[in-house]
């Protein structure tokens, strides 16, 4: 809503297949042989178009978080390709890598242990300023001041140490961090799923204000459906390492297409409680991403599910403009 | 027939002795749960929702680093006298409490059925074979598929949301008149806490067990409970039946909690409404009404005198100087709006 | 001007935050009360082998055979030894030797264990060669390993320390290793490491200071170990070789005359037993500072 996505323009980011699959091993590690692989993410394509806020959303375990730091090489890809400034960065070298975190930088879910212990507020956010640039030291004070204010702390908070803050404000300082060095691209993992509700509203705003005022892209990933309709303008929705549906924020909620996303949204527990409104229960859990089903990874919870379902696996299909869909109903 | 109240608690305050001094983390709670009945705590971290569940239970160490005062009736007696050993009887078997992380609430060395029947053989004097029929009927009755086959296995072999359903067989495998449920779906996802939330409802019709259900999640409260509280800094701000508490909230804070979250339906908003500041810590509770500086419409009076928990109507109680003006100004606004 | 004011008032905000800490720290400090005692002994017994030596009025080397075997007086007030050295002055400077071998040990196998358990930690294949060495050096008993060590290289106090480094080194590496470990998994590093910082940066800046609170603690007990091992291999004739006075070789000098000169095994026995349960007191003290949860039990 923030920003219309724009067709003409190219996008910042390009995820195209994504795989990463974790080696599972015996009790001797490697030396006993793989004995087999976590699919973590099985095939992601997205792309983060500048200025827009994209909303990755899914229930544990369906790889949402390993997508997000993959493209970040936090852990290496198994394949697939991910473009950022005409570069693609799994081929990047370390130290190409090492520079690129400028312009894509990190918001992490838990505000207790994303800082570290031992360092004062103002040390934590000096830091990637030396690494990044060769600023003097007076400027990187200066910055600092600066990007305290902008994240709604002050310069009295720059000689503190992070156990004397709130959950709130040490999610403030995490964001701080990962904007002083001005980056395009901020990939927020879960940023606010630790906190109070009040806390909550008050970090969502912080996040529009802070993407309007330094025309930031965020990849925003979340397990929390009312959140990621609020602040997304587009939406992939993910289940066992795959991106099922993917569409702009208005259309997936106006009409979710995949029985997943039906379910998903239909689960969320509603506060008003005007009209009594069909919920689909899903039966059973998430399968292991270490020994998925076959064909449609969603068939053996699907309530609609088909043969062809148990056997091929659907394509993604796109059914309006911009509304990508991957299921055999939908043929 | 007016239902007799199971539960009573009457100005229930638990005090904890810290390195810097002793502090009050739950200060004054008063409220009932009848027979059958689901009420819902609501609130924020560091608001003494599940120190007060604990105190019910009377779980923390009282000679070192908990004082209750205070009475908590159940049944018309108060656990506050009971000796120690009269209250581990009671534990577990009328009163249980399932909470938030099952994995670290089972025991991984023992498997899920050596765990079911323990209670079983403690509290109902059960033999080895009847406890085992028993468990078995337990794990049928929270769900889960094959439970004879099931029983066998340890906690680290079940998902989350299955472990869930056997703290859940655990807690009800005595048939207790109380379930204390401290945010049991918080750690699940949504799909399978829809699961679990229709699981409570239904044993709770079946078996008619009275119901505390912790949560800080407003859209659990409305799926699942017909009375709620809220609770801010150790004390009841407002309770109220389910419907009223979304369509007349009474208290600010319990208006902004519901406002600053995002809506699933309707249309999206620009930005969230926020309650400003953060709570106050348990060592400097504010003089006044505890909620007054984070308040948008609090005064004077708000900061100097604390207000008392008053009813409003049957079913609503509200702790606030201004809720009738503020009920008065909104209904203004909101038609002016429209 | 504003920016001046801007940073003064920086300044005076960091002065009172640090006057703060400084109280808090003080106050916490001075509530563990046995380990203000151990801190006190310990300082009493560096003191002495400090400036001990300016302090007694004797040569610990000199003999005078008149004077041998002499029991505690107002002129020798610990007696004298079989050569009729004074006792105090051959204590005190072998406090010299013993808590300087000690020290010397500690800081080396400190600095050595905190590189070998910091690089241990952070890469996987260098680990596997480093905790293996460590494991072998471990399996064997210290100060069996110590004695092995002084036999291949012959006394003197250079090999002590050597020896002995050898001995302690594992120990601490270990203990690093172990925690940085933990702290290699928190999402503060991964933070660093989405954050573009190397290797070094991560290791030296990130994980190191936050193993070093578990390193001080271990360091003391090594310290004191290190004390009781030079002892004992001063007292089976593999440390300090004769003349030079060592806690532990005069305690083997007074074990030949028990029965005659009771004072020549006492004082030194007493000098070890202080000198440990100081640093004990001080390093069980330094753990229950240090983490705070068990500092709240023990305050009860």
């Amino acid at each position: 809503m923030n920003h219309q996505t724009n067709r003409t323009l190219d996008p910042i980011l390009e995820v195209q297949k994504l795989k990463k699959y974790f080696p599972v091993t015996g009790p001797f590690g490697r030396l006993g042989g793989i004995k087999g692989q976590v699919k973590a993410v099985n095939d992601v394509t997205l792309k983060l178009y500048e200025g827009e806020t994209y909303g990755l959303v899914g229930e544990s375990g369906s790889g949402k978080s390993t997508t997000g730091r993959t493209i970040l090489r936090l852990t290496e890809p198994t394949g697939g390709k991910v473009l950022f400034q005409d570069k693609d960065i799994f081929q990047a070298s370390k130290k190409e890598v090492r520079r690129l975190r400028k312009d894509i930088q990190m918001v992490f879910q838990d505000p207790y242990s994303s800082l570290n212990p031992r360092k004062r507020i103002g040390k934590i956010l000096e830091e990637p300023l030396i690494i990044h640039t060769n600023v003097s030291k007076n400027e990187r004070r200066e910055r600092v001041f600066d990007i305290l204010e902008k994240v709604g702390l002050g310069m009295e908070h720059y000689y503190r140490f992070p156990h004397e803050f709130s959950g709130g404000q040490r999610q403030r300082i995490g964001l701080a961090r990962a904007l002083v060095v001005n980056p395009k691209i901020v990939i927020c993992d879960e940023p606010v799923s630790a906190l109070d509700v009040s806390i909550q509203s008050q970090v969502i705003n912080l996040l529009q204000k802070l993407q309007d005022d330094l025309h930031l892209t965020y990849l925003f990933i979340t397990h929390d459906i009312s959140v990621v309709r609020h602040i997304s303008d587009r939406i992939g929705v993910m289940y066992l390492g795959n991106i099922v549906e993917e569409g702009r924020n208005e259309d997936i909620f106006a009409k979710p297409l995949h029985p997943y996303t039906q379910a998903l949204f239909s689960a969320v527990p509603r506060t008003n409680r005007g009209g009594k409104r069909e919920r689909i229960v899903l039966k059973g859990e998430i399968p292991s991403p270490l020994n998925p089903p076959s064909g449609c990874m969603f068939h053996t919870r699907c309530p609609f599910a088909l043969e062809k379902c148990r056997i091929e696996v659907p394509q993604r299909k796109e059914m309006k403009q911009d509304h990508y869909v991957a299921c055999h109903l939908y043929e | 027939m007016e239902k007799k109240p199971l539960l009573e608690v009457k100005n229930l305050k638990t005090h904890f002795h810290t390195e810097r001094g002793q502090i009050t983390a739950v200060d004054g709670i008063t409220f009932h749960l009848n027979e059958g009945e689901i009420v819902g705590v609501v609130g924020e971290s560091g608001c003494g929702k599940s120190v007060m569940s604990q105190s019910i239970m009377r779980l923390y160490d009282e000679k070192y680093t908990a004082k209750y005062e205070g009475e908590i009736l159940f049944q018309g007696e108060n656990l506050l006298n009971l000796s120690k050993a009269m209250m581990q009887k009671i534990r577990g078997n009328d009163i249980s409490m399932i909470f938030q992380d099952p994995l670290s609430s089972l025991n991984p060395v023992y498997t899920i059925g050596d765990q079911i029947r323990e209670s079983l053989m403690i509290h109902q004097n059960l033999n080895k074979r009847e406890a085992q029929q028993k468990a078995i009927e337990m794990l049928g009755l929270t769900g889960i598929p094959a439970p004879e086959k099931r029983i066998n296995e340890y906690p680290h072999q079940l998902s989350g949301g299955m472990q869930q359903r056997v703290m859940i067989a655990i807690a009800l495998s005595c048939q207790p008149k109380l379930l204390i449920a401290d945010e049991p779906t918080t750690a699940l996802d949504v799909t399978i806490q829809a699961q679990i939330l229709d699981l409570i409802a239904e044993l709770n019709a079946q078996l008619g067990m009275g119901v505390i259900f912790i949560t800080h999640d407003l859209g659990v409260v409305a799926e699942i409970c017909t009375r709620v509280m809220v609770m801010y800094l150790g004390q009841i701000v407002e309770e109220t039946d389910t419907d009223c508490l979304f369509s007349e909230p009474l208290h600010p804070y319990t208006r902004g909690l519901i406002k600053s979250i995002p809506q699933l339906e309707g249309e999206r908003l620009q930005k969230l409404y926020t309650i400003d500041g953060t709570v106050p810590s348990l060592q400097k509770v504010p003089h006044g009404c505890r909620f007054a500086s984070r308040c948008p419409y609090a005064d004077e009076l708000c900061k100097e005198q604390a207000p008392e928990l008053e009813a409003y109507s049957a079913t609503q109680k509200v702790r606030c100087w201004h809720y009738k003006e503020i009920l008065k100004k909104e209904a203004v606004h909101e038609s002016s709006n429209e | 001007m504003a920016a001046v004011k801007e940073v003064d008032r920086v300044r005076t905000i960091k002065a009172s935050l640090k006057k703060q800490e400084r109280q808090l720290f003080f106050r916490r400090f001075f509530a563990n009360k046995l380990m203000v005692m151990g801190c006190f002994i310990f300082i009493v017994l560096g003191l002495i082998a400090l400036i001990g030596p300016m302090l007694v009025s004797y040569d610990p080397y000199e003999m005078k055979v008149a004077e041998r075997l002499n029991a505690p007086s107002g002129e020798h007030w610990l007696g004298t030894d079989e050569f009729g050295r004074d006792l105090l002055t051959r204590i005190v400077y072998g406090a010299q030797v013993s808590m300087g071998i000690g020290l010397i040990v500690t800081l080396i196998s400190s600095i050595l264990g905190l590189v070998i358990g910091l690089y241990a930690s952070y890469y996987a294949a260098l680990d596997h060669i480093l905790m293996r060495i460590c494991d072998g050096l471990m399996a064997i008993p210290g100060i069996l390993l110590a004695i092995a060590l002084m036999a291949a290289l012959g006394p003197s106090p250079l090999n002590v320390i050597i020896a002995l480094s050898i001995v302690f080194t594992p120990n601490i590496a270990r203990i690093v290793r172990s925690s940085a470990l933990v702290i290699r998994e928190q999402t503060f590093i991964e933070a660093m490491h989405a954050q573009g910082a190397s290797a070094t940066r991560i290791i030296w800046q990130h994980i190191a200071p936050n193993t070093i609170s578990p390193l001080i603690v271990q360091a003391t007990f090594v310290f004191a170990e290190a004390i009781i091992s030079e002892a004992a291999l001063s007292f089976l004739g593999a440390g300090i070789a004769a003349p030079d006075p060592s806690w532990g070789n005069i305690l083997q000098a007074g074990k030949l005359v028990i029965f005659k000169a009771w004072w020549m095994v006492v004082f030194p026995g007493l000098a070890i037993v202080l000198s440990v349960l100081g640093l004990n007191l001080l390093g069980d003290g330094l753990r229950d500072f240090i983490d705070p949860h068990s500092s709240g039990k023990k305050s009860k």
